[in-house]
């Protein structure tokens, strides 16, 4: 286990070295793009610590991002705020702001679980689209803020794509860094307990609520990230990013890459927003496209992409009949915290 | 199993085969002219997107694909309706192909967020649609590469308001699509009416969307002379059964998008009479207007909306331009100075453009009715122009100093005096 543990991060680290390097020397519109994936990727990330490793299905994972979003636009365009040094005060406000936020809705949303979690998530996450549709004086309503220009600091000009770029690409491996920490720590495995059976759980002794609570929380924390780094990459921010599809997006990159991998969803992001974006200026048809790997996945990678390697070593062990009696819980579990 | 999981990984490896395989390589030669265009092509507002394109590339292919001997590479990208998408869009434009201008975007929403692209690119924008007012009125200084080429939001609206009160109308209630393009065309209509003496009593504003209007109809005031609608979409359709079905009978005036040729031919026998405002009707009885419908329809299966006139009518702007150039692009500020300048005889007659880059032109009034028209055999809607309006700006009959001191119209501008 801990030699392919090891062989993974290896493949991971090799893989977001070689996206350093090759990306920046590729054409503008795909240094663009790979910021937009790399900047949604920390939300998709952040919906997968509550709905891989802790089996919560949030629906509203867009309201952390329209924080975090909004945040940077208000102070953005009322106040020239956070275009200096200063922008890293914005970061932390709109991490704050938007963990508040999830600490608020974790207070109505944890005690339900399964479909009513959906739809409590579902529903706070549009009271904060009707805030952003509505409350015209502060968030400009339907026609959202424009941010224009990007902040200057330590030398570094962000409106500079590749600058920006290998920004982005910073919080986004460290987002990557902490979060797989945080999923590999006790703390991470008792969330990863909670959802294979939160009962024995509290048998056990463990606040599963508090646990629960908290996974809530961080997860908003790096969607307000996401949505610092998205409004200053998108230089817009509108309802549309809080909008209820914007969260199913999330999920389905989630799922799609492979839920309870961290990694998967960053790869389901670069392939949603691959094929939407750049497909997309190359043929008509790019819908059947991103449909059929919708269907596909589900119909035979249940466990999403990065189940592949999975299924491709439990042929292998089939095949071989060297395949010991696991109980499936202990396999889930395995997979889960590598 | 192999099968299974190859089945599930083809449409992957087509797709990253296709990604990597086909990445086009933008070859920039001087006699080409390159101009992106965005609309949504996929998603609700499709086939409004596809009016659009058809407008413009007939005006294409009238001129065999060239402007001014440049021959034109028109390069369609698709923004889902999304003003973030657009965005991204646009950059792709700009960025990977190298477009002289790129033009398009639907909703106003998606017009504020591809004008800053416009500045930070400094490549020329032109709006053949989205018509949020402020981009050519408070906003204007910010966006120097921005030329509308379409309307204003609210510039029908101000001869409309006027011709209401010309008619003895002199209480209105509005009922509106909520968001911005919404209460731009009432706040305009508002103005205008209130400056000629009408009142406005109530204001509704269902969600943009709105399905179901049961919920609204039996709360408009029955004592009030008109009503003044503003949908858009698939509310255009459901609104006027709905309001028939209640018993009402009092006359009903709309903004341009509620009877618009892209909603009309799906429309019952309800709506005859009712009246709108736009710079364009399908009915215009010139004979430019006639060729352009007959030939329009014959190649597309359909009426021009003023979607595909204006995406038409923007072709034969540039192709001016660029024809006084030899077939060379100025440059963008050149392009944005010498396009200011243009006359020309559209389709829906004269236009030229203000000092804000925004057309002046004719409005008509336009009433629906059930005719036949242009040699087609069979009984139609048709938005029969009852009244013209010659050469309005956006500012219509108000001076324009003061009206931009006033803020742009929303939900709460101008107020409700008359309310109760």
């Amino acid at each position: 286990m801990f030699k392919s543990q090891t062989a993974k991060i290896a493949v991971v680290c090799a893989v977001l070295a070689a996206v350093a390097i090759v990306v920046p020397n590729t054409n503008s519109f795909l240094i663009l793009l790979a910021t937009r994936i790399l900047a949604f990727s920390i939300l998709v990330m952040s919906l997968d610590i509550l709905l891989g490793y802790t089996g919560l299905p949030s629906l509203g994972q867009a309201a952390y991002l329209g924080v975090g979003a909004y945040a940077t636009a208000i102070l953005a365009s009322k106040y020239q705020f956070g275009f200096g040094y200063d922008f890293w005060l914005v970061v932390v406000i709109g991490v704050v702001l938007a963990a508040a936020l999830a600490a608020v809705f974790g207070l109505l949303a944890i005690r339900a679980t399964g479909v009513y979690f959906l739809m409590i998530t579902l529903a706070l996450g549009q009271c904060v689209w009707g805030l952003a549709y509505r409350w015209n004086s502060l968030t400009g309503g339907d026609n959202g803020i424009n941010v224009r220009g990007r902040p200057q600091f330590f030398g570094l000009d962000l409106a500079n794509e590749i600058t920006f770029f290998y920004v982005v690409f910073g919080f986004f491996a460290a987002s990557l860094l902490v979060m797989f920490v945080l999923v590999r720590s006790p703390f991470g495995r008792s969330l990863a307990g909670i959802r294979e059976r939160e009962l024995r759980m509290q048998i056990l002794g463990y606040n599963t609520w508090l646990h629960k609570y908290i996974a809530f929380i961080i997860a908003g924390a790096f969607g307000g990230l996401s949505g610092v780094l998205w409004a200053h990459t998108a230089g817009i921010v509108s309802p549309e990013n809080v909008i209820i599809t914007t969260s199913v997006d999330a999920i389905l990159m989630a799922v799609l890459g492979g839920a309870g991998t961290l990694i998967g969803g960053v790869i389901g992001t670069t392939i949603v927003i691959g094929l939407r974006e750049y497909l997309s200026t190359l043929v008509p048809w790019w819908q059947y496209v991103l449909g059929a790997v919708y269907v596909l996945t589900i119909l035979y990678l249940p466990s999403g992409l990065m189940g592949i390697p999975e299924r491709i070593r439990q042929r292998g062990s089939e095949s071989g009949k060297t395949k010991v009696g696991k109980t499936e819980d202990q396999e889930k579990l395995a997979s889960a915290a590598s | 199993m192999t099968t299974i999981m190859n089945k599930g990984m083809r449409p992957l490896l087509l797709g990253g085969c296709i990604a990597l395989g086909l990445a086009p390589l933008s070859n920039a030669s001087a006699e080409e002219l390159r101009i992106g265009f965005l609309a949504p092509t996929t998603g609700i507002f499709a086939q409004i997107g596809k009016d659009m394109v058809n407008g413009f590339q007939m005006y294409l292919d009238e001129n065999k694909g060239a402007f001014g001997g440049a021959d034109v590479k028109f390069i369609v990208e698709d923004t889902v309706g999304k003003p973030d998408t657009a965005v991204t869009k646009a950059k792709k434009l700009v960025l990977q192909d190298k477009v002289h201008m790129f033009m398009g975007g639907l909703l106003a929403s998606t017009g504020y967020a591809l004008a800053p692209v416009s500045t930070a690119e400094k490549t020329v924008y032109l709006s053949p649609v989205a018509a949020a007012d402020d981009l050519t009125q408070r906003q204007l200084d910010k966006y120097p590469y921005f030329v509308r080429t379409g309307f204003s939001s609210s510039q029908p609206s101000h001869p409309e308001g006027q011709w209401a009160c010309d008619q003895g109308y002199k209480t209105a209630v509005t009922i509106g699509a909520d968001y911005a393009f919404g209460y731009e065309v009432i706040g305009g209509f508002q103005k205008a009416f209130e400056a000629c003496g009408g009142k406005v009593v109530q204001k509704i504003w269902p969600p943009i969307g709105t399905k179901d209007f049961g919920p609204y109809i039996p709360t408009i005031k029955r004592d009030a002379d008109i009503i003044f609608t503003l949908m858009v979409g698939p509310m255009s359709l459901q609104f006027p059964k709905q309001l028939r079905a209640a018993g009402f009978n009092k006359p009903v005036l709309g903004g341009g998008t509620s009877y618009d040729e892209f909603v009309l031919p799906f429309m019952g026998d309800e709506v005859i009479g009712h009246v709108s405002a736009l710079q364009y009707s399908a009915a215009l009885e010139t004979p430019k207007n006639e060729a352009f419908v007959k030939k329009y329809r014959e190649k597309y299966g359909k009426v021009p909306s003023y979607y595909s006139e204006s995406n038409y009518t923007t072709a034969q702007m540039i192709d001016e331009v660029i024809k006084k150039n030899n077939g060379k692009f100025p440059g963008a500020e050149d392009f944005v100075k010498q396009m200011s300048a243009v006359e020309i005889d559209a389709v829906r007659g004269p236009v030229k453009l203000d000092e804000s880059r925004n057309p002046v032109h004719n409005i008509y009034i336009k009433k629906i009715e059930k005719k036949k028209m242009f040699g087609y055999d069979k009984e139609e809607l048709w938005n029969t122009v009852i009244k013209t309006y010659k050469n309005v700006d956006q500012f219509g009959q108000f001076d324009k100093a003061e009206f931009l001191k006033q803020p742009v119209y929303s939900r709460d501008y101008p107020p409700c005096k008359y309310c109760q």
